[in-house]
């Protein structure tokens, strides 16, 4: 029996992909329950006020209304992960226009959202702080009063508005500078971005009449879910069950909370199932953006192009709550030496609260932002030194064995093979780009290097044997369209040597699943990839251990069969089925056959004696993992149009478990960053209301605004801990975009934009001070 | 919005059923809330995003923008009335076997929209179908393996 197409290494279609394509697949707001109410929220009408009274008596009195809860009705219980400063529902005060203040549940969606608007609250409004200047002036007014009363995970410095302060630094980078025969310094501001995934978030829970909940919702981790939903509810764990339907898209977004706390309280509250689904508007002002950075970076190099020293000084806007947004700190801070092997670097971060949306976790974590300003030095000191960027860049490049800045080792490192990869790749497209631009229309192409990591955390996952020689995976991971289900299950099929088609993979619910961390950091295949294939090693060696009983035979002298067979090593005919085996055990001997497997990041962390490190919320990331990317440009220097002609993007995957699904996470990322660097940005106007909180007005890419051809090219340098090699790369395809496409437009015009995005007036102008 | 209610008869997928509706109702509330059909999906509710999209008569519209009241006597098609039982149509295989979908939630609209765009136009050129599909946003795939879909389709009309 051969089994072509089952293996890892192979294009396997996934396996949720006919119930996706046929409109099968439910997702929250298509899910409904027997005597399900439907929720509304009241939203803040001020950025920063103090609340000084509810008068919920109207909407109580409308016919339907079931509930209706507000900042008194919960614990003060704060959450957070790294600092716990965010009520449930804004108590007290409000820290941002839009921030929930009172939630309703009606028998339908009409009644909810009138009684929303009966419900009215009484506010003292205080002055905003909504820009990170004012954000650090210490004469501003405090958004977190209480902030040094705030249970904080990891010591870190703060004061004022400033809630989180952390920095890196190796070698004497003050010492330095005048060894430098050439510096480049410059700021750079990125924007907010929404994660934009098509379906909006949602929740929909169940009260249990064992005084538990059990909550529904579009996320990236049930076990996150419980655990917040539980500590703001102050239940046990065991009375929260957190499931969740298929997601439509998260890249961070979801991987917090956003409305389950709520949902959950309303349908305890009225004894009854409540759903919630966010409009589109809703879920632009209330989850979570990418950080809007302010960066700026001096980099200095000697004449022959060796990089010596950086500095980098950054501030974050992390918005009204600290959600992750020291992790993002912390990534940012960390990464910002780039893939290169500069001795001398000092990154300082801060982190700043200001009154607007909270920003959190979003594909990159902090990385495009300060890659933007990386890459772009890099180039620009190419060009002081009139040397070739790809050269400076292997100069300086990182390689297996070097160690991180703080002294972590690269175990596997493909960068030079990205970048090897990408000349092949791009090879004669610079002279195409010069050949085609006319006076007006300027072609160019740019580069971006890039590093990123995968890992954190822990995961675990259990494969067990059915009767007639299926498996059933169960794993606690959630796929948000990524293809995690797919690629875990050929993990499984390929260590079985049986087809995808024998393995179930079971949604994770929290009752059931074994723990998994959350999907997020590049992590599943890389960390769930290992330990669904520890747990399928192990069934195989339980399987081993049968048939050696069975067939009287030492176990190294068994083999596995495709197709789901052990046979005896150069004997045909001598071999049993799973199926004979799984009988065995589940009626005669030893039980039924399950393989688990638990394992926590652990790797080295920083070495002391060689960084001085203050203020880290984590010291120990996962594996690093490498990159290059190229975008051609047309710019048109009468309208400062960008346009987008060809993308080329090189990856170290380690190695790709389904290079098709490495491919589409390529695309996507791809697309995402053309959106970071050219159209997407949250506005927020004078009273802190985020201005285009719709589709019409905030701009994601549609088919025409990207490029036909995006070209992914896969490197494959095995990383030693891996999942036959594999490491994350989900996020990496979109870190290098906003470089990439600012390289791609100082190559076409020789202008230089340092603020995100690159829109047509900004170009305009740039080209208009320059005098182009 | 209008509270009077209408009785209306939708022809939808190929069947035909009586509805009681409110005036202001769109198609998008009919297929998802009253015939409980949850395969059109809500993005945007504004129009933009394409996850909404049917046929009426063979052409793509936005369900959500669409009302139920001016639909009678026409033909809808919903994502429901693509596949036969468990044979997928040939776009919705292409979309599967060439991956043209990750998280899913706006496929069901670009199925949609690519049926009716084949339907016409069966030999179509990248440039064509990237044009058919400018409707419809994606914010997984890039777009680019949705286009290797659409080609497979076409070039199997065309073998």
């Amino acid at each position: 029996m051969s089994m072509p197409n089952t293996a890892v290494g192979h294009d396997v279609p996934r396996i949720d992909g006919r119930e996706k394509a046929t409109g099968a697949a439910a997702f929250i707001d298509d899910m409904s329950l027997p005597g399900m109410l439907y929720g509304a929220m009241v939203f803040s009408d001020y950025a920063h006020a103090r609340i000084l009274s509810y008068d919920t008596s109207e909407a109580l009195k409308l016919p339907g209304v079931k509930a209706v809860i507000t900042g008194d009705d919960f614990d003060a219980v704060l959450g957070g992960v790294f600092l716990k400063d965010e009520p449930p529902i804004a108590m007290g005060k409000v820290r941002y226009l839009g921030e929930p203040v009172a939630a309703v549940a009606a028998t339908d969606l009409k009644t909810a959202r009138l009684a929303a608007q009966l419900i009215n609250i009484e506010y003292e409004a205080l002055p905003n702080v909504l820009s990170v200047d004012e954000a650090l002036d210490p004469k501003s007014t405090l958004i977190h009063e209480d902030l040094s009363d705030y249970f904080r995970l990891k010591p870190s410095s703060f004061e004022g508005n400033i809630l989180w302060k952390a920095s890196i630094s190796e070698g004497d980078v003050d010492q330095v500078w005048s060894d430098c025969d050439v510096i480049v310094e410059g700021e750079f501001q990125t924007q907010a971005q929404h994660h934009l995934y098509m379906e909006p978030c949602g929740a929909l829970a169940k009260p249990e009449q064992n005084g538990g909940i059990t909550i529904w919702s579009s996320c990236q981790s049930v076990f996150i879910v419980q655990q917040k939903v539980a500590d703001y509810l102050q239940m046990p764990m065991a009375k929260v069950r957190s499931l969740v339907p298929h997601v439509g898209g998260g890249f961070g977004g979801k991987g917090g909370l956003h409305i389950q706390t709520l949902v959950a309280k309303l349908a305890m509250t009225c004894s009854r199932p409540v759903k919630m689904t966010l409009t589109r508007t809703e879920d632009f002002e209330i989850v979570r953006s990418r950080h809007p950075i302010r960066i700026r970076m001096k980099t200095g190099a000697k004449n022959d192009g060796t990089l010596i020293a950086r500095e980098i000084d950054m501030v974050l806007d992390g918005g009204a709550y600290a959600d992750e947004s020291p992790a993002v700190l912390n990534w940012a801070v960390f990464v910002a030496r780039g893939p290169y092997n500069i001795p001398n670097v000092r990154s300082n971060g801060q982190l700043v609260y200001t009154n607007k949306l909270r920003a959190g976790p979003y594909r990159g974590f902090g990385n495009p932002q300060v890659t933007l300003a990386g890459e772009t030095q890099i180039d620009e000191i190419a060009q002081k030194l009139d040397m070739d960027g790809f050269k400076l860049r292997q100069l300086n490049a990182v390689k297996t064995n070097d160690a991180w800045i703080g002294g972590q080792n690269i175990d596997a490192c493909g960068f030079d093979a990205c970048m090897t990869g990408m000349l092949e790749a791009t090879a004669g497209a610079e002279a195409e780009a010069a050949a085609a631009s006319t006076s007006n229309k300027r072609r160019g192409i740019g580069y971006s290097a890039l590093t990123h990591m995968c890992g954190i955390q822990s995961t675990s996952a259990e494969v067990h044997l059915r009767a007639d020689g299926s498996v059933a995976l169960v794993t606690g991971v959630v796929d948000i369209g990524q293809g995690s289900n797919t690629i875990l299950s050929q993990i499984v099929a390929d260590s079985l040597a049986i087809p995808v088609e024998r393995v179930s993979f079971a949604a994770p619910d929290t009752d059931s699943s074994p723990y998994n961390w959350k999907t997020a950091a590049s992590r599943t295949t890389y960390m769930s990839g290992r330990s669904v294939l520890g747990a399928a090693v192990n069934v195989r060696e339980q399987l081993f251990t049968h048939a050696g009983e069975m067939l009287e035979c030492a176990e190294h002298d068994l083999e596995l069969r495709e197709g789901g067979f052990v046979g005896v090593k150069g004997v045909a005919d001598a071999q049993l089925s799973f199926a004979q085996i799984a009988g065995r055990a589940m009626a005669c001997v030893g039980g039924p056959i399950a393989g688990t497997d638990t394992l926590v990041f652990d790797g080295p962390t920083l070495d002391p004696k060689r960084a001085i490190v203050d203020g880290f919320a984590f010291t120990n990331v996962g594996i690093y993992t490498f990159g290059m990317q190229a975008v051609e440009v047309e710019v048109d220097t009468d309208t400062g149009e960008v346009k987008v002609l060809r993308v080329w993007s090189a990856h170290d995957v380690g190695r790709a478990i389904n290079p098709a699904m490495v491919d589409g996470q390529v695309h996507g990322g791809v697309v995402q960053g053309l959106g970071l660097a050219l159209t997407e940005e949250m506005v927020w106007g004078e009273n802190g209301n985020l201005i285009n909180p719709t589709l019409m007005d905030y701009k994601i890419p549609g088919i025409l605004d990207v490029p036909d051809f995006i070209q992914s090219i896969i490197i494959e340098a095995a990383e030693p801990t891996g999942p036959y090699g594999a490491k994350g790369m989900a996020e990496n395809s979109l870190v290098g975009i906003p470089a990439a496409v600012s390289n791609a437009i100082a190559n076409a015009c020789g202008v230089r934009l340092r603020s995100l995005p690159f829109t047509s007036e900004r170009v305009l102008r740039a080209l208009d001070a320059a005098g182009k | 919005m209008s509270t009077d209610k209408q009785v209306i008869t939708l022809n939808i997928n190929g069947e035909s059923i009586e509805l009681l509706l409110d005036g202001g109702e769109t198609l998008l509330e009919t297929v998802r809330e009253q015939l409980g059909m949850t395969g059109s999906k809500r993005g945007c509710n504004q129009g933009v995003c394409g996850a909404c999209t049917m046929l009426v008569d063979g052409e793509p519209v936005r369900g959500c923008l669409a009302l139920s009241s001016a639909c009678s006597d026409r033909s809808i098609t919903t994502i429901e009335g693509i596949a036969d039982g468990l044979n997928l149509s040939p776009i919705q295989e292409a979309m599967v076997e060439h991956g043209g979908l990750q998280c899913g939630f706006c496929t069901s609209g670009m199925v949609l929209t690519l049926s009716a765009f084949l339907a016409e136009n069966p030999k179509p050129t990248r440039e064509q179908v990237r044009h058919a599909l400018s409707g419809n946003l994606c914010r997984c795939t890039g777009y680019t393996k949705i286009v290797h879909a659409a080609m497979h389709v076409a070039e199997a009309y065309s073998a």
